[in-house]
Parts: C-alpha cells; structure tokens; sequence
C-alpha cells in the first residue's frame, strides 16, 4: 500500500562515547515514495544511514520496519528482510568479475548454504544477475573485473547488487559522490526508475539534485531533525534557509 | 592484467587452461598418478601427496576465505597425533584411525576457529600462533600418550585385506598410490566446495566483508566453517603423514610447519586450485636436492622465496596462468 510508513525511527539517539551524534530522531518513510534526507556536512547524515541499515545500532529509540521492531538485529538480517543500500564509499568484491558480484548478491537470498552442488547448475541465479545488471545499464560489462570498472560504472554496480535482494526498501547512501556531471545524470535517471516501483531512501548532500526528485525531505542539523515536508516546503523554511542553503550560498 | 607485456600463446594456450580448469581434479590426479616416476624416490612422492594436501586445506581458509593463520601445524600435528594414537596405542586399523585423525583435527579447528575468528588482520595470525603453540606444549608435555620430545612411535599401518586384496603399505608404491586414493577424494571434496554457491561466499568474505554483509551473508558463520572445513583437510593430511613416517616426530606440531605451509602456498599461487600442489612440490624437491650439497638448504629456500614474493607475488601457477592467459 503506498503511503504508509514502512519504516520508523522512533526517538532515535547515538553516542560515540561523549559526543551525540543523533538525538531523538523521529522519522516515518513511507511506502512507494523517495525520501531524501539532507543537511550539512556532520548534521548526522551518515550516522543515521547506517542505524537504519543495521551497520550501527542505536543508543536509544527503536527502529520499526513493516510494523516489526529490528532494532540492534545482526546486519546481514537486514538484507534478508529486505532493506538494502549502497554505500558512500565505493564497495564491490574488487576482484571478482561484475557479473560474479551481482551473482554472489542474488545468491544470499537464495542458495546460502549450498555447499556442494556447482554454482553453474544455480541457472535461475545468473540469469537474474544479468537481468540486474541491464537495469542499471552495465550489460556489456559483465566479464570484466569489478576493479577495472570506472567510478559510475562502479556505482552503478553496487546498486545493482543492492537490488539483488529484491529489497522493499532501498537506501542509498550518496549515490553520485565524485562523479562527473555526465554520470550524476544519469544516476540521477536510474534513481527516478528505480523510484517508480519502490521505496527509496537517499541520503544526499547536494541539495539541487534532491529538490528536483524527492517526494518528501527530511532535515538533519547536528543531530537533530530540523524539518520536514514537500521540496517546496523545505524551499520555504527560513530555519533550513539559514542553517543549510544559506551555508550553501556563503 | 592490462599491461599485455607478454604477448602470445593466444588462444591455444587459452583453450588449454580452460580445459585444465573445467577438469582440475581429474587433471591433478593425472599429474599425480605420473609423480613417483618421475621423483628421485618415492619416499620423496608421498612427501609431495602429503605436504601438497596440507596447503590445499591451508589454502582453503587464506587463499580463498582470505584469513591468514600461522597456527595451522596444531591441525596437520593433531591429524598426525590422532590417527597415530589411535594406531600405536589402541591398536586400531589404519582406514578408521585415518578418520578418528580427521575428525580430531575438525574438533580442535571448531575451537581455535571459534576464537580466533573474533579477531582479523594481523591480530587473527597472532592467535591461530598462540593456540597452536599451547597444543604443542600439551602434546609435549603429555609424555605417556604422546611420547613427548621423542615423538610418537610404533605407528605401524602394516597390512589390510581388502575385498580379498592385501595391501602392504610397507611398499613405497602401494603406499604411494593408497595415500593419492585419499588425498584424490579430498581434492575432488574441496573442488565441490570451491565450485558451490558457498565457494563464492568464501570469495566474497576475502573481496570484502562489509558488502558481504550488507549482502546479507553471515560473515562469522561463513569464516567458522570455512576455519573447520581448513582444519579437516590439513587433519587428513596429518594422518596420511603418520601412515607414511610410520613415527609422529613433536615438530610436527612446531609453528615451523605452520610457517612452512604459508611459504609453500605463497610460493605455489595462493588462492589457485593447483598452487598449492605446485608450492608443496617444489619446496620439498628444492629440499632435498640442496641437502646433497649443504647442510644450509633454508638460506638456497629462503632465497627463491624471497624471490618470488617481491618478484613473482602470484606464485609459480599464478605466473603459467598469468601467462597463458593473458
């Protein structure tokens, strides 16, 4: 159903010993729509990515996800329920080719523990590795190894092997950091098409770029929720004016 | 590789290697079933037989898992230990005395594994070293079952009647050819386990374990097994060795043999099929060889050691494969 919340953060706070990263954050993404979460450099951006990733768990508050509490569950559960995200810093298996990096990724689903039949006979599990891999655009790619691959290609990687899962919630954690303009186009092209047919969460910093494809933005500012609203809303606010595009403008 | 400074053998050579990948098994048994023949003696070929094993399950947890241990002698001495324990003192057969060596290496893998995964890097080496080194004072100092300092003797394998066949394991070829049956299933075990979904979670814990886990594999689950999977082959190995030496000398659970077991896989090609067969082949002819002339043999090993890990870090296969297939 579109327009529920599919996840909550209800209350929620981080220390790293003295210094409060987040603090009582209360935040409801709802179901269908992209969702961007945005503020100044250490508003707590990342933070806050990771805890609803499952890659920290939080001091205080609760993390709800389809109505079921996860909070402080072991990550690798967090892809099995089907939240799934890409990182900030590029993170593939380097080594192995592209096509082998999505597979291993569709693999988690499905056959974990197969520990003796070959992989070869997981026909189903290549086939939707390189189905993925046409949904991003890295069809002719597939051969090569993940390392040889340039930035955007390396993105769009990642968030091929984030689809793997067949997540109902996507998070992507600054999905064109460093790229040239020609590339953040076209992330920004696939993100609008993943967009479409699920829940996405974006953590950003540029704030052009979100205005133009968010549904709803939420605003961090030392660790604590600012605002949130329409991107005409959040345009409008004088407080993100002046802590967030007033920093922008200077 | 992208550098192309080796141009040819092209397609043909290509074509091979596939080959030779597609059937590794049946291809390393055909290697092997050749060795005695073409070793200076046969004593010598099932010193190949056992130590190439033995990197083979080390290779299994760093060449594929990517963990580096420095503690793996605790699992080649306790195969040893187990299976000659269980021959020499309770006088059983050597085929069930293989497995009870077998399974009390995958015991003990279970316990050091168990720790030593809670740590990573160079912290992980320290431990597999440090509890390597505490089995060895146990076994060291428990004279009556052991033997101590002297070693564990009388582990006499003798005769088997089998399906009517007798076979005397006293003969260097029977016995050659009786240890390849063992170590022949276990490389066609690990080339299943290589080849399954599960090998390549092992590949993708060694590639990176954060994606591994956002990916939603349990990456300790994955290391455990991958740690006791490495000690049941180094185990089996162990054992073969007892049969073979007829004696479990104590160094066999000395960290030198943990730190032969890196040496012989780095130099192989770690993470390869066939490395550390190659690494184990080459290292115990260069031994023997270089011990005819000088009692120094470690300073001629140590040298093309160095050698190849500043010049040649893929190793001997990874360098035929690099070239081969460029």
């Amino acid at each position: 159903m579109t327009g529920e919340v599919i996840l909550a953060a209800e209350h929620v706070g981080k220390r790293f010993g003295r210094f409060v990263a987040l603090n009582d954050v209360s935040i409801g993404f709802r179901r269908g729509r992209l969702t961007s979460v945005i503020g100044p450099n250490g508003a707590g951006k990342t933070t806050f990515f990771n805890i609803v990733s499952g890659a920290l768990a939080p001091s205080e508050g609760r993390i709800r996800f389809d109505g079921n509490d996860i909070t402080g569950l072991a990550q690798h559960h967090f892809a099995r329920l089907g939240i799934a995200k890409s990182f900030q810093i590029t993170n593939v298996f380097p080594w192995l080719t592209v096509l082998e990096n999505v597979r291993v990724a569709v693999q988690a689903l499905h056959a974990r523990f197969d520990i003796w039949r070959p992989r070869a006979r997981h026909r189903d599990l290549t086939e939707r590795a390189a189905h993925l891999l046409d949904l991003v655009g890295l069809h002719g790619q597939r051969e090569r190894q993940a390392a040889n691959l340039a930035h955007g290609e390396q993105r769009s990687l990642e968030i091929a092997m984030a689809l793997a899962c067949e997540p109902k919630l996507l998070l992507l954690d600054e999905p064109t950091a460093g790229m040239s303009p020609e590339e953040t186009k076209s992330m920004v092209a696939l993100i609008l098409r993943l967009a479409a047919k699920r829940t996405v969460v974006l953590v950003e910093h540029k704030m052009k770029l979100v205005m133009g494809i968010s549904d709803h933005i939420v605003v961090l500012h030392h660790g604590e929720l600012l605002a949130q609203g329409s991107p005409d809303e959040i345009r409008a606010n004088p407080e993100v004016r002046l802590v967030y595009l007033g920093q922008a403008a200077a | 590789m992208t550098a192309g400074h080796l141009v040819l053998p092209g397609t043909r050579g290509r074509r091979l290697v596939d080959a030779i990948a597609r059937h590794r098994v049946a291809a390393a048994v055909a290697g092997l079933l050749v060795l005695p023949w073409v070793m200076p003696y046969q004593a010598l070929a099932v010193n190949v037989l056992v130590y190439g094993l033995y990197a083979v399950g080390f290779n299994l947890l760093y060449g594929y898992t990517g963990l580096l241990s420095f503690g793996h002698a605790a699992f080649f001495g306790a195969g040893a230990y187990g299976c000659g324990i269980a021959i020499s003192r309770f006088g059983v057969p050597w085929p069930p005395a293989l497995i009870i060596g077998t399974a009390f290496a995958g015991a003990l893998g279970a316990v050091i594994g168990g720790l030593a995964i809670r740590t990573r890097g160079i912290y992980f080496a320290m431990v597999t070293l440090a509890l390597a080194q505490c089995v060895y004072a146990i076994f060291y100092q428990w004279v009556s079952l052991t033997g101590g300092e002297n070693g564990l003797r009388g582990v006499n394998a003798g005769r088997l009647l089998l399906f009517g066949w007798q076979l005397d394991l006293i003969d260097p070829t029977t016995k050659y050819y009786v240890v390849l049956v063992f170590v022949a299933l276990a490389l066609w075990l690990v080339s299943r386990v290589l080849d399954s979904p599960f090998g390549a979670v092992l590949e993708a814990v060694r590639e990176n374990e954060t994606r591994a886990r956002a990916c939603g594999y349990d990456v300790r689950a994955t290391k455990f097994l991958s740690f006791v999977l490495s000690a049941l082959v180094c185990g089996l190995a162990g054992s073969l060795m007892a049969i073979h030496l007829s004696v479990v000398p104590i160094d066999t659970l000395n960290y030198t043999t943990s730190g032969l077991v890196v040496m012989m896989t780095l130099l192989g090609g770690m993470g390869t099929f066939f490395g550390p067969f190659i690494g184990a082949g080459f290292f115990v002819v260069v031994e023997d060889v270089t011990t005819l002339y000088t009692d120094h043999w470690q300073l001629v090993v140590g040298t093309i050691f160095m050698v190849f890990v500043l010049f040649f870090p893929r190793g001997i296969w990874g360098v035929i494969l690099q070239w081969l297939r460029p």
